[in-house]
């Protein structure tokens, strides 16, 4: 791994970890690096919730009438996994968590432009958590993650208005995070650090917040508006009353399409960080990679109405709305070629980041292309709402975007903590992941391609087989999870120093002390070299054989 | 967070930290362009459907009150630039006159909006709460002209927040400028404030003629 004499890794005397004691100096910080701590701790809580949704969901469906619960019951389990997953663990995950540890670090700045908002970003999500919370825990909730009128408004019979407020309310928590972001990457970058010097991740973190910023208010005021409808009887949605459900639909994917970019783009950011770091080259393409996460934020926001495909939307607005989605795929694509050509004729290391990357790229793969098939307007009506549908959400979101927030925490974990994990145990959990994470989902692909619809909470018995094979790998699975969220913790006492730069890299978050001091940096950097040059970095202690002939690249 | 003079920790120089939060100002009102425009676009897709029964709704709304109320906002925004001017050009007592001008136009506002909010409760035109639009009329009728009154209540309501969460900032303000913290060098929350009350202005800007003026020749 690393070619720092070991001498050197000594963990730092004072840094933000015990630069200040006591539970106030957590609640009341204004350190981005806490904050992000804080936003760990509560975004991991929530993925326990949604996950014991999900193994409910689960073995219910080890048989064809359903083992565990009722109809009713069942509709609840499945609107908690997705209202918990997407809204609160998986939206903020990235920008949340690592983000705001590692953007400040990452353009050399001292915190972001407002750390008291992001302080206010946290306890908007906890209130907003809480009220999510109130509503799993009186009645639960039934609509499905998407609220549709006049279901959410009118007919269900269970919490939805505190369910609409904690979304709501959490949304404002995302704008304010998107804000500083923003803000942060214009005003806060130190001295030489132009905008085609800035890390990928940057690059990615911003696009999202742009998404964060444009779509998230329009969400807000839609749930709004429909819980506002549910507890005064108004009629926006509600076709009884003269209102429109469609209206409702095409605001919210307005937002939610999105927002699954808001999902996939900060794991993009992680990918492109690690796959240079374990092929030991320049990235490939960089401007093309900025412009990509760039161009997808924003044809993002033209694309929505491919989920409404069937809803009678008229066929121009459908066939706009599938070249539309259709576009989205290239500037995707173009990431997944720079990544592939980076790794060619690097001399890639197996680290357990990489591992990580790898998957991610597989997978986002498989995903990005079921995607093609669902724009494919024919196609779609016999794919929409069954499960290809589920199984091509979850190649991107689960084998996408959670695979690059696990990577992530895996790369930047000795900085975070100061400290190592157990490098094989790590590589077997994201074999683990890898293998369950396939068994679990590539069958539903197939369910769905025959028919098996979501949302139901029982099945033809001839689609047993393949269920229970999903069963099994999301067993699997749970254990990939479960294997890292042990030795991380474990790691944060018991692991090896780490040292400033374990792998090595070479962005500014590794050349500040793992962990870093409160203040980011001993003293401001001044930065006068380019983005993963990996091929002018004799400090990095690499040995890049034939290293003179490598330096101006031979490809 | 510490602070030096008026310089926060995280920013080298004090023009970092005004462009900082202007450009954070900026941001925010971009998110809230977005948030309202949901509501233009329920607007403008239900008038599209009931456009004979929105103009009659929108004549029950007394014209003057709202005529009146789009002049006192226009005046508050001139007081609001002449705040910003005078905070620019270190004239501190003039300062401090035109916020409270400023915040007494707001307060203006927003009671005439309540005489108007009154009105149409005792006209029974409040959605939700025995609702009734004209006597004799039919149930079609009343949940469209139901449709209109939310979104009237809906759109004006969320504008009168926007003014009252600026009147509390014009407050914070006043009290700030009398304490004579505003210099030429340092004026950053009277300009941001008042780019946001600039903005909540033209918001109503819009509402006035989407409500009031359906269909009046
Ligand atoms: C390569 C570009 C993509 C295309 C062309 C695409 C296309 C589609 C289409 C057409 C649907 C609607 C299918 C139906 O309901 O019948 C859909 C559903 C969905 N997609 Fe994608 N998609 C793409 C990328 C993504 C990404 C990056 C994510 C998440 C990170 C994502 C998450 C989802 C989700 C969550 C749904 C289902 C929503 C629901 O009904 O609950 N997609 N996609
Ligand atoms: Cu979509």
């Amino acid at each position: 791994m690393s070619a720092t004499p070991a001498a050197v890794n000594q963990m730092p005397r004072e840094h933000y970890l015990n630069a200040t004691w006591g539970i106030r100096s957590w609640l009341l910080t204004t350190d981005h690096k806490r904050i992000a701590l804080l936003y760990l701790a509560s975004v991991t809580f929530f993925f326990f919730i949604g996950g014991a949704f999900a193994t409910m969901i689960r073995i219910h469906l080890l048989s064809p009438k359903g083992l565990l619960v009722t109809p009713e019951t069942y509709n609840k389990l499945f609107t908690m996994h997705g209202v918990a997953m997407i809204f609160f663990f998986l939206i903020p995950s990235i920008p949340a968590v690592l983000g705001n540890f590692l953007l400040p670090i990452m353009i050399g700045a001292k915190d972001l432009a407002f750390p008291k908002i992001n302080l206010l970003s946290w306890y908007i999500y906890l209130v907003g958590g809480c009220f999510v919370l109130y509503s799993f825990s009186t009645g639960g909730l039934d609509t499905g993650w998407t609220f549709y009128t006049p279901l959410s408004s009118v007919y269900s019979n269970s919490a939805v208005t505190p369910a609409v407020l904690g979304v709501f309310i959490n949304g404002f928590s995302s704008i304010l995070t998107g804000l500083n972001f923003i803000v942060t990457v214009h005003t806060m970058r130190a001295p030489g650090m132009t905008w085609f010097r800035l890390p990928l991740f940057v690059w990615a973190q911003y696009a999202t917040s742009i998404i964060f910023i444009l779509g998230t208010p329009v969400i807000a005021i839609t749930l709004l508006l429909a819980g506002l409808e549910r507890v005064f009887h108004l009629g926006f949605f509600n076709p009884a009353l003269g209102g429109d459900p469609i209206l409702f639909q095409h605001l919210f994917w307005f937002y939610s399409h999105p927002a699954v970019y808001i999902m996939i783009l900060p794991a993009m950011g992680v990918i492109s960080e690690i796959i240079p770091t374990f092929a030991r080259k320049p990235i490939f393409g960089y401007s093309f990679i900025a412009g990509s996460s760039i161009a997808i934020a924003v044809i993002g926001f033209f694309v929505w109405a491919h989920h409404m495909f069937v809803t009678g939307e008229s066929t121009y607005a459908a066939l706009t709305f599938s070249l539309l989605s259709y576009l989205v795929a290239i500037p995707s694509a173009v990431k997944v070629f720079n990544w592939t050509s980076t790794l060619y004729k690097g001399s890639i290391s197996y680290d357990t980041p990489m591992l990580y990357a790898l998957g991610f790229i597989g997978l986002f793969l498989i995903g990005g292309l079921t995607g093609l098939f669902l724009a494919c307007l024919g196609l779609d009506i016999h794919l929409h709402d069954t499960y290809f549908v589920i199984a091509h959400f979850h190649y991107i979101m689960v084998g996408g975007a959670v695979m690059g927030y696990v990577g992530g925490l895996h790369y930047w974990w000795p900085k975070i903590t100061g400290k190592l994990y157990p490098e094989f145990l790590a590589r077997i959990a994201a074999i683990t992941l890898f293998l369950g994470f396939n068994l679990t989902f590539f069958p539903q692909f197939i369910l769905g391609y025959l028919g098996m619809p979501r949302r139901y909470a029982s099945y033809p018995p001839e689609f047993q087989v393949l269920n229970v094979m999903s069963t099994a790998g999301a067993s699997i699975l749970a254990l990939g999870y479960l294997l890292p969220m042990i030795y991380l913790t474990w790691s944060m006492r018991y692991g090896a120093i780490a040292g400033p730069n374990p792998w090595p890299g070479t962005g500014l978050e590794w050349r500040t002390p793992s962990p870093p001091p409160t203040e980011n940096f001993d003293v401001t950097p001044e930065v006068t070299w380019e983005p993963y040059d990996y091929d002018n970095r004799p400090d990095l202690g690499l040995d890049v054989s034939g290293a003179p002939a490598l330096a101006h690249g031979d490809d | 967070m510490h602070r030096t003079g008026e310089l926060y920790e995280q920013y080298r120089t004090l023009e970092q930290q005004r462009e900082t939060a202007s450009l954070g100002m900026w941001i925010f009102l971009s998110t809230e362009v977005l948030f309202f425009a949901g509501l233009f676009m329920t607007y403008t897709l239900n008038r599209s459907t009931y456009p004979d029964i929105f103009s009659e709704a929108s004549k029950t709304i007394k014209l003057s009150w709202g005529a009146i109320n789009t002049v006192v906002l226009i005046g508050s925004s001139l007081t609001m630039a002449m705040a910003v001017w005078a905070s620019q050009t270190g004239k501190k007592k003039a300062l401090t006159w035109f916020l409270i001008a400023t915040l007494v136009l707001g307060t203006v506002f927003l009671g005439i909006k309540s005489v108007e909010y009154h009105d149409k409760y005792v006209e029974h035109h409040i959605p939700g709460w025995n609702f009734q639009f004209e006597p004799g009329a039919d149930a079609a009728t009343n949940a469209h002209a139901q449709l209109f009154f939310s979104l009237y209540f809906g759109m004006t309501g969320l504008h009168a927040l926007h003014m009252i969460i600026g009147a509390g900032l014009l407050l914070w303000l006043i009290r700030e400028s009398l304490r004579g913290r505003f210099t030429p060098e340092y004026n950053t929350p009277v300009e941001n404030i008042g780019l946001y009350w600039h903005f909540v202005d033209i918001v109503w800007i819009f509402l006035f003629p989407l409500l009031y003026l359906i269909d009046r020749h």
